[in-house]
């Protein structure tokens, strides 16, 4: 057996009091993709960062080949062919590509020699691994996923040998991260090794060899990744068992509550986002909207929690209500029974500066019920916020952190414990799992389960595909502003919806009668 | 106004623009780095006196120029130490540089001259003299003809008028100055150290996951920048003046940074920017010119707020908008 390509040994590295490693070792073969999954703050991404010379550990060696090597800066795991692509790119956004790549690798003091070869070096690279970028645009006028094809491209160029991608799909659209992960087979094939850190249980199934679980800055498991199964690993990750699936008895869907007819959006720099949708809500279901981003749902959740403006008829349990001027605005929606959980939590869904007692009675700081004579009755809010922060779970359980020091997880709990618990009749519920952990997730989809069972409508709005399949009752594709598609999540699946977000309305060859059985498998969509 | 006039003023303004371009292109490298450098000012305040009081012991004003620099230089790394080594609020520290240099150079200088303030008046090699460039007509061709230099300009031919009037007659400083501007170009965009100094400016953690300093390229940027303000202050008390008087600078540390903005931090911009703000200063001093051509009474004191004017259209985005190094001003700390 050849030497591992890496092998960690006793790595430690704190944070203040925080122990974000604990004495980890690692080995990874070479010529493999190795993932490593773990839940937000298990310490992957600190492990990696140490691999690449960005911290320091505070014990611990690292082999490389089978020859120890130090790596006290980023230099030092570049000249060992180590490269990273991070999970929020490190590139300079009004440099061109090819300045980005040679960044740090220039080979003299003047720019010209270098850009010209680098430039030849880089039409080599995007034919042998089918890496291609235009190398004289601009970074920020690039998608995503070819930034992310720069980073890649930075690494190669560099000779790296193993390359570690740090939640790498987060960011990509699902045809995006195909092609990433054609592109890191195509490496692997080369005899590159890969270190895939991940939250995605459904990457990890798919694409590794190996798989190493981290919980709490331990390593608590390597394993073949064709001998293990998601729901297992889920249970590493986690500590305990975790059910993958939405436990939800058939839906009973009762009145209409919200009935939307002809709704158009226009945004701020002019353009149409909704082009004349009608949907309805009905006591008792969840209605999720799957697209991906950027398609209308978050204009459409917007008109309706009342902080944009639109055209057409919305009635909220028979009555209509304004979508522009006076009355359209998120107090009146309230109190037309809308609570609203919105898409980017930390903008619109909390003060991140305030503390968590203070976030959870935002928008409702004219009820009589906080009052106390002309000042607000704060002892009674924090008294209440506390028993919240219990009945939502919220760790840690103190009102008096600000929302900031709360993970994701966490922060989502504040939000949701404060429109829940009104009692509204229809919910609007924005990526309700973006950046949580696994654990949270089941949390959260239980609350919106229990706010259906009681007879409430929900208006779910989610870019995972998954989320929508096991949480909603009805699936609404949204495409370019239209509804390209309805259908009932029972008798879907994944494809036919792929096909319906990327506006083809023509499903049969897809359509599949009980679509639904490997559906229900939750993925984890959480987010370091 | 006649043709010469016109030169007049063009001249003035070139002598004015100097020290303007030399503290913005200070700035400009300072904050492509990523470092907001409000101290200008008093770094060029400090290298005023300095380089004055120098050269009036020494009788030399490149001496004058070396101490100058020194002492911007020295209120450079006090400024990276607090913005680059300790992360502090690059404001508050340009801040306290200006109020330093506003109070050291007045004590220092009565300390030494008990002249209120101010250093006695250079002459000879204590100051930088004006150049005369070859075939144009200076004060020696007035002394060997016995009159008067003006006479001798006024009978030329306009080519002639323009080259000795508006090119030669500077000092080396001036000359200086403006090579300094294509210099500053290249260095930036077509030097490896350029490339990284604009990187660190734009996005540090790019620099530092490709195995390079952050802190080295600011300290260096901040160096630059102290060398350059050096020089600027080193030209306001030996060149532009004979000597050292209390708050020299006037304000054209913030005249600097308006064009800083004017120019959208580029070099060749910053050129014609400072010029433009120089010429604003020469007519400050020739109201009467305005009032002859445009027939208008105009306040003077309307000329001397119309580089801040300019700046905030061009920052209301109406020319264009003016976006700076995107990490400007922000500490350079490892995210967790």
């Amino acid at each position: 057996m050849t030497a591992p390509a890496i092998e960690l040994k006793g790595i430690s590295k704190a944070f203040g009091p925080v122990q974000a490693n604990k004495d980890i070792s690692i080995s990874v073969q070479p010529g493999t993709i190795h993932g490593i999954i773990g839940e937000n703050g298990a310490g992957k991404s600190t492990l990696m960062s140490i691999l690449y010379g960005f911290y320091k550990a505070d014990a611990g060696e690292i082999f490389i080949k089978g020859q120890k090597t130090l790596i006290p800066d980023s230099q030092a795991a570049i000249r060992a062919g180590i490269g990273m692509v991070f999970q929020h790119f490190k590139l300079v956004e009004n440099f061109t590509v090819l300045e980005n790549i040679i960044l740090g690798a220039e080979e003299g003091a003047m720019l010209n020699s270098s850009l010209g070869n680098a430039r030849k070096e880089l039409k080599h690279l995007a034919e042998e691994y089918g890496l291609n970028v235009d190398p004289d645009e601009v970074i920020e006028n690039l998608s995503v996923g070819h930034q992310q094809r720069v980073e890649i491209l930075k690494a190669l160029y560099r000779k790296a040998e193993i390359l570690i991608l740090d939640e790498p799909t987060g960011v990509l659209t699902p045809a995006e991260a195909d092609q990433l992960f054609r592109i890191l087979d195509r490496l692997r094939e080369e005899g590159k090794t890969i270190i895939l850190i991940t939250h995605k249980l459904r990457e990890i199934m798919e694409y590794t060899d190996t798989v190493s679980v981290m919980r709490r800055g331990e390593m608590t498991a390597t394993v073949k990744t064709a001998e293990t199964s998601p729901e297992h690993l889920a249970e590493l990750m986690v500590g305990r068992k975790v059910l993958l699936r939405v436990d939800k008895k058939p839906a009973e869907p009762g009145a209409t509550v919200l009935d939307i007819k002809g709704l158009r959006v226009v945004d701020e720099a002019g353009v149409e986002r909704v082009k004349g949708i009608d949907l309805t809500v009905r006591a008792g279901e969840i209605v999720g909207i799957a697209g991906v981003a950027g398609n209308g749902q978050s204009e459409l959740l917007e008109v309706l929690g009342g902080f944009a403006d639109g055209t057409g008829t919305i009635t909220m349990n028979g009555e209509a209500i304004p979508l522009s001027g006076h009355g359209a605005d998120g107090q009146a929606r309230r109190a037309a029974g809308i609570s609203h959980v919105p898409e980017d939590r930390q903008r619109e869904g909390l003060i991140m500066e305030f503390a968590a007692w203070e976030n959870t009675v935002f928008g409702y700081h004219h009820s009589p019920e906080i009052q106390n004579g002309l000042l607000m009755d704060n002892k009674g809010i924090y008294t209440e916020a506390e028993a919240k922060m219990q009945r939502f779970d919220v760790r840690p359980p103190d009102p008096k952190l600000a929302a900031k020091n709360f993970s994701g997880g966490n922060q989502q709990k504040i939000v949701l414990a404060r429109e829940i618990e009104r009692n509204p009749d229809l919910l609007l519920i924005g990526q309700p799992t973006r950046g949580v952990d696994i654990g949270a997730i089941e949390f959260i989809h239980q609350q919106v389960v229990n706010l259906r069972d009681q007879g409430k409508a929900i208006l779910l709005v989610s870019v995972e595909l998954e989320e929508i399949l096991s949480l909603a009752d009805r699936v609404v594709v949204m495409f370019d502003g239209h509804i390209t598609g309805e259908r009932d999540a029972a008798q879907t699946n994944e494809k036919e919806l792929g096909l319906l977000m990327a506006g083809i309305t023509d499903t049969s060859a897809v359509a599949n009668g009980n679509g639904g059985n490997d559906n229900s498998t939750q993925e984890v969509p959480a987010d370091g | 106004m006649d043709f010469l006039t016109l030169l007049q003023v063009l001249d003035t303004s070139v002598r004015l623009a100097t020290p303007l371009l030399l503290a913005c292109l200070a700035g400009l490298y300072s904050e492509r780095s990523g470092v907001v450098d409000i101290g200008l000012e008093g770094k060029m305040l400090a290298a005023a006196f300095f380089s004055a009081a120098v050269a009036f012991y020494s009788g030399n004003a490149w001496v004058g120029l070396l101490a100058g620099v020194g002492a911007s230089v020295a209120l450079a790394v006090i400024h990276g130490l607090a913005s680059v080594t300790f992360r502090g609020n690059q404001l508050i520290s340009g801040v306290a540089i200006n109020f330093l240099a506003a109070g050291m150079t007045v004590l220092v200088a009565q300390s030494w001259f008990r002249q209120g303030g101010r250093t006695p008046p250079l002459e000879g090699d204590a100051r930088f003299n004006p150049i005369e460039l070859p075939f144009a007509i200076g004060p020696s061709d007035a002394a060997a003809a016995d009159r008067p230099l003006s006479q001798l300009i006024a009978e030329a031919g306009p080519l002639q008028q323009f080259y000795s009037e508006l090119i030669s007659g500077h000092s080396s400083l001036v000359y200086l100055a403006l090579l300094t501007v294509p210099f500053t170009w290249w260095l930036l965009f077509r030097t490896r150290f350029g490339l990284r100094l604009r990187a660190v400016g734009e996005n540090p953690a790019a620099v530092d996951t490709a195995g390079v300093s952050v802190v080295w390229l600011r300290y260096a940027a901040v160096l630059i920048c102290g060398v350059l303000c050096g020089v600027a202050g080193a030209y306001l008390s030996s060149a532009l003046q004979a000597g050292f008087v209390k708050d020299m600078t006037a304000g054209r540390g913030f005249i600097a940074l308006a064009a800083l903005i004017f120019a959208k931090w580029r070099p060749v911009y910053a050129l014609w920017a400072c010029l433009l703000f120089g010429l604003f200063q020469a007519l400050e001093l020739r109201p009467d010119i305005i009032e002859n051509v445009s027939g208008l009474k105009v306040q003077v004191q309307l000329l001397g707020a119309l580089p801040y004017i300019l700046t905030v259209v061009i920052l209301a985005g109406f020319v264009g908008k003016a976006i700076p190094p995107k990490a400007s001003a922000e500490p350079y700390i490892k995210e967790r």
